[in-house]
């Protein structure tokens, strides 16, 4: 049994032109201990999927799904307060801006035993300790001095290290990171992965990456699972994926990383993800694709098997390797 | 933070000036003469009328008048009455005290109801409670003090019978004016039933000088709520797992709040305006009736000495509001 496992979720938000199908039946499991990345373009439902599992969706969306299963607890069918013992408990999420995701008003330090307070019922002194303990984790210098400063005394890397620190506060199963290091300069992109990496290790959370970034991807994931305009269109162990994608659009992202342009000119993918209004009947890369024919434009592909990676495509890249290896 | 406060002492001065010279042209600009509405209906002989414009100093020009009494200022001295006689300085601190109660309990009931409100609107936002609320604020917001004070008289005092037309407290009682605050005096005068007679001639003039504050404050809260709300802060505060009750009251609210304090200090020179009309309808002998009397009677020194000193507790007052911002945003304190 998997730390969490979704069967055919599906989020729709109700806007002013009619209801969007942000996520658009995705299946997903982790494992305890993991490192899933989830990868996509912007607006490729990545964060709309996780935020419906962690219920911090606005009151405009509404999530649909067979099955939400987390540490043997049925979370689709959960109250909320039932829920709340877990999220921020044994399920964490960190978000894309460290700036603006810590409350401006409060000091880190009081954000952060927050948490401890609230889930855990730690006392005064022992909050006080543990919240220097964290600091010491995620490897804020001077610790003492630093719980006593507010948000914007503090760098973007200290900040997102402060959030880290808040969301393994409470020793979470799980860990959700949004595009930890999008806002980042990129050296300490490379220091706030190495964090969770190492984290990962110590404590045995699963941690599940968000990250439009294949670069990351590499460097991180064990296996990834690829989004694109809220599908999930392919799913594959890292090496593999970089192997040998199946997807057209795996293998367009992958084309497009610096190290594997032949060219001067890095090669992008044409043409920007379908939103509300533009949605093909087909397969949802067909418009962008250079191998899409009649048969991708008209009729929706279903996922393949395993040994392609699950992929949505009627012509799997790679799938002839497949077969003879 | 010293630096800060001297400076803006400083910037006190240009408009300390102007409000002077305002106040002392406000008067003047007003037809008729304190001189003949001393004399009253028997009139006068044009001799003594001359004697007494050279006693009052009318028979020199303007701008000498206005430099006297500048420098009159300067030295703390605010002039006599022609009426009492009295100094203006005596007569305005005799009387403050009652003002002060009474705006500081209209405060105190717009703030306790409309920051609740404004949140509970926002958090439910497009239903129908914050529907109700925000059309109710509007109407609260425009509507006529003088007919509204009518209004709860007709409906609390007249027909249910429940709450004094007029004054600070029943006639029944006498004790003496320690402090010059009824609620505290009332109360240490250890007479029975002294108390509740200040409260319930407080509670409609408290309503009726709060509505508009209340409205002010609670359509201010829900806006800065609603801002807030959408926040990144608030979606960490809700995946800690927090309840909304914490959410909205601690996380959202204290941020809120900024821009409320703002609203709150400007709203204290809405009060002290609204309280001259209020205390002219309950008879409320403080500042406000004796300011109206006093431009009655073109009691030039009264109402001049009085909007100076209004002014400058309106100035105080945005001045500490000022410091309490800094206090409640770690972002300016810091600075
Ligand atoms: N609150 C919302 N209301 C309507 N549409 C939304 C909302 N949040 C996200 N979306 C839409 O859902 C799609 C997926 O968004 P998101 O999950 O944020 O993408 P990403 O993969 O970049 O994280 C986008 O097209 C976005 O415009
Ligand atoms: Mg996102």
């Amino acid at each position: 049994m998997p730390l969490l496992r979704i069967r055919n979720l599906s989020v729709d938000f109700a806007t002013a032109s009619g209801a969007f199908r942000a996520v658009d039946a995705v299946d997903q499991d982790i494992d305890t201990g993991e490192i899933l990345a989830i990868v996509g373009e912007s607006g490729s439902g990545k964060s709309v999927s996780m935020l419906a599992l962690m219920g911090l969706l606005p009151w405009t969306a509404t999530v649909t799904a067979d099955e939400i299963t987390f540490d043997d607890r049925d979370l689709l069918n959960m109250d909320r307060r039932a829920r709340r013992r877990i999220v921020g408990n044994d399920l964490a999420m960190i978000f894309q801006e460290p700036m603006s995701s810590l409350n401006p008003c409060f000091t880190v330090g009081w954000q952060i035993k927050e948490a401890l307070r609230y889930h855990l019922r730690l006392g005064r002194a022992e909050r006080h300790a543990r919240a220097i303990e964290l600091f010491e984790q995620v490897g804020i210098p001077d610790p003492e001095k630093r719980l006593s400063a507010f948000p914007h005394q503090l760098s973007g890397g200290m900040n997102q290290r402060a959030m880290i620190a808040m969301a393994i506060a409470c020793k979470p199963k799980l860990l959700i990171a949004d595009e930890p290091t999008t806002a980042l300069d990129v050296t300490i992109q490379a220091q706030i992965l190495d964090l969770l990496a190492d984290l990962r290790r110590e404590t045995g959370m699963g941690l599940v990456l968000i990250t439009h970034d294949m670069g990351v991807v590499a460097e991180t994931a064990e296996r990834v699972s690829v989004q694109y305009a809220g599908q999930k269109v392919e799913e594959q162990a890292v090496g593999d994926l970089f192997n040998t994608p199946h997807h057209p659009y795996t293998g367009a992202l992958l084309d497009a990383l610096p190290e594997r342009a032949t060219e001067k000119m890095l090669p992008t993918i044409p043409g920007v993800v379908p939103g509300q209004f533009d949605r093909p009947a087909g397969c949802l890369f067909s418009p962008r694709c250079k191998f899409a024919d009649a048969k991708c434009k008209s009729t929706p592909p279903a996922p393949l098997g395993a040994d392609l990676g699950h992929a949505r495509c009627f012509y799997p890249l790679n799938a002839n390797e497949r077969v003879a290896s | 933070m010293l630096n800060y406060v001297l400076s803006r002492l400083l910037t006190f001065i240009p408009t300390f000036i102007g409000v002077t010279l305002i106040s002392f042209g406000f008067i003047r600009a007003l037809p008729g003469d304190p001189i003949v509405v001393m004399a009253g209906e028997r009139g006068m002989t044009p001799e003594r009328y001359a004697e007494l414009s050279a006693q009052f100093g009318f028979d020199r020009p303007i701008f000498v008048q206005f430099w006297e009494y500048l420098t009159g200022v300067l030295q703390g001295d605010l002039g006599n009455s022609f009426v009492t006689k009295r100094p203006v300085w005596d007569e305005f601190f005799a009387l403050f005290p009652a003002t002060l109660e009474l705006s500081f309990c209209a405060m105190i009931f717009s703030i306790a109801l409309g920051i609740p409100a404004g949140v509970i609107a926002a958090v439910n936002r497009g239903k129908f409670f914050d529907r109700a609320l925000m059309s109710t604020a509007l109407v609260g917001y425009s509507m006529p003090i003088f007919w509204w004070a009518l209004l709860l008289i007709i409906i609390f005092s007249g027909n249910l019978g429940w709450t004094p037309v007029s004054g600070r407290i029943s006639l029944m009682y006498y004790f003496p004016n320690a402090t010059g605050f009824m609620l505290i005096d009332s109360l240490a005068s250890g007479q029975k039933g002294a108390f509740a007679s200040a409260v319930q001639h407080l509670i409609l003039p408290t309503i009726v000088l709060g509505t508009i504050p209340l409205a002010v404050i609670a359509r201010q809260t829900r806006s800065a709520m609603l801002e807030v709300l959408g926040e990144d802060y608030i979606r960490t505060a809700r995946a800690k797992g927090l309840t909304s009750g914490r959410i909205n009251g601690i996380h959202a609210l204290r941020n809120a709040l900024i821009p409320v304090v703002t609203v709150i200090g400007l709203s204290v020179g809405t009060l002290l305006a609204g309280a001259i009309l209020t205390e002219t309808i309950f008879s409320w002998p403080g500042i406000g009736k004796w300011m109206v009397d006093s431009i009655f009677r073109r009691d030039y020194p009264v109402v001049q000495g009085g909007l100076l000193l209004i002014a400058v507790m309106v100035m105080v007052v945005n001045l500490t509001v000022d410091m309490l911002y800094g206090l409640i945003n770690p972002k300016i304190r810091k600075r």
